[in-house]
């Protein structure tokens, strides 16, 4: 699966945010195998070097980083925040984020659409962090998404996927797209069941970066990320609502 | 000259907004600027010169999610 035609390392991209302390998140980086990283923009005090220093072990983790516009709520705000993004960390990759609802970050569809509109016809290669309305995804992608990253649940809530039956709506509506669960994944049981429903990659960040031991989070999801990729790839079993004896009935001692 | 920088006030003594990353002790930090909300790449920040009360955004690389 190529993303904007560059094959990913691996299908687990993991956020750089909320970390005890860098070193940390390095080794969680590592331990994750993560394909991309995700990173920000913000002001830093005059005279701190914190941003560069941070920038200088992202370089140093020799993983591909995708920028995020966290935290804006209109177009411009977010569309200006891309450009700044795309010199500062020299990518036309963005995480795409229009918040509308603040309770919940949920994104603002109609914003969203909007500001990936006039991204992509700027050059960049638009990740809109979006909710799994199927209309808002046929949209996004007329404005130019060829990725799409539906929300599993609220950011930073761990509640995994809300909405199984859309989300499989939207890999059914999509069945080429690379599709990312962005948002709300809060154990490795909610990874692997995102790739199981056919989702191309995860999205992680406070499951790894707020557990008691995040590095070895970190290697939960990935071992959790590979299995539930390999379990798509090996046609799983439908449901049934009955039970079906799996040891054979046939030659089966009468002993009553 | 007052401007605002971060929002925060500031008074500074020159023009343009290179000068202003100069005089601020940037020095050749990775950061991208805003003027007045609207994005200024580094290659124009030589030739924009900042008006009295301008306001200025000086962002660095930092975590993201």
């Amino acid at each position: 699966m190529l993303f904007y035609g560059a094959e990913l390392s691996s299908r687990l991209m993991l956020g750089t945010a909320q970390y005890p302390s860098p070193e940390i998140l390095a080794d969680s980086v590592r331990a994750a195998q993560a394909g991309v990283v995700t990173v920000s923009l913000r002001r830093e005090s005059i005279g701190s070097r914190a941003g560069q220093a941070f920038w200088s072990l992202i370089r140093d983790l020799g993983v591909p980083v995708l920028p995020n516009t966290a935290g804006c709520h209109t177009v411009k705000e977010a569309v200006t925040t891309a450009h700044m993004a795309r010199e500062v960390f020299e990518t036309d990759w963005i995480k795409l984020e229009v918040i509308g609802e603040s309770d919940t970050l949920q994104p603002d569809m109609f914003a969203l659409v909007e500001a990936a509109r006039i991204l992509s016809e700027d050059g960049f290669k638009v990740f809109p962090y979006m909710t799994e309305d199927l209309v808002g995804a046929e949209r996004l992608m007329r404005a130019g998404c060829q990725v799409l990253m539906p929300w599993g649940a609220p950011i930073g809530s761990g509640k995994g996927l809300n909405n199984v039956f859309g989300l499989r709506a939207l890999r059914a509506h999509f069945p080429d797209v690379p599709l990312v669960v962005d948002a709300g994944i809060g154990l490795p049981s909610h990874a692997a069941q995102a790739m199981e429903l056919g989702y191309d990659a995860v999205l992680i960040n406070t499951a790894v970066a707020q557990a008691g031991d995040p590095a070895r989070m970190a290697m939960a999801f990935r071992l959790a990320v590979e299995a539930g990729l390999i379990a798509r790839a090996a046609d799983p079993m439908e449901q049934r609502d009955m039970a079906v004896p799996s040891t054979p009935v046939l030659g089966r001692a009468v002993l009553a | 000259m007052r401007i605002l920088v971060n929002e925060e006030p500031r008074d500074i003594a020159t023009a343009t907004l290179a000068g202003l990353l100069d005089e601020l002790g940037y020095g050749d930090a990775r950061v991208a600027t805003a003027v007045n909300g609207a994005f200024v790449p580094a290659a124009r920040r030589g030739s924009l010169t900042l008006d009295e009360g301008a306001r200025v955004e000086i962002l660095a690389p930092m975590q993201g999610g």
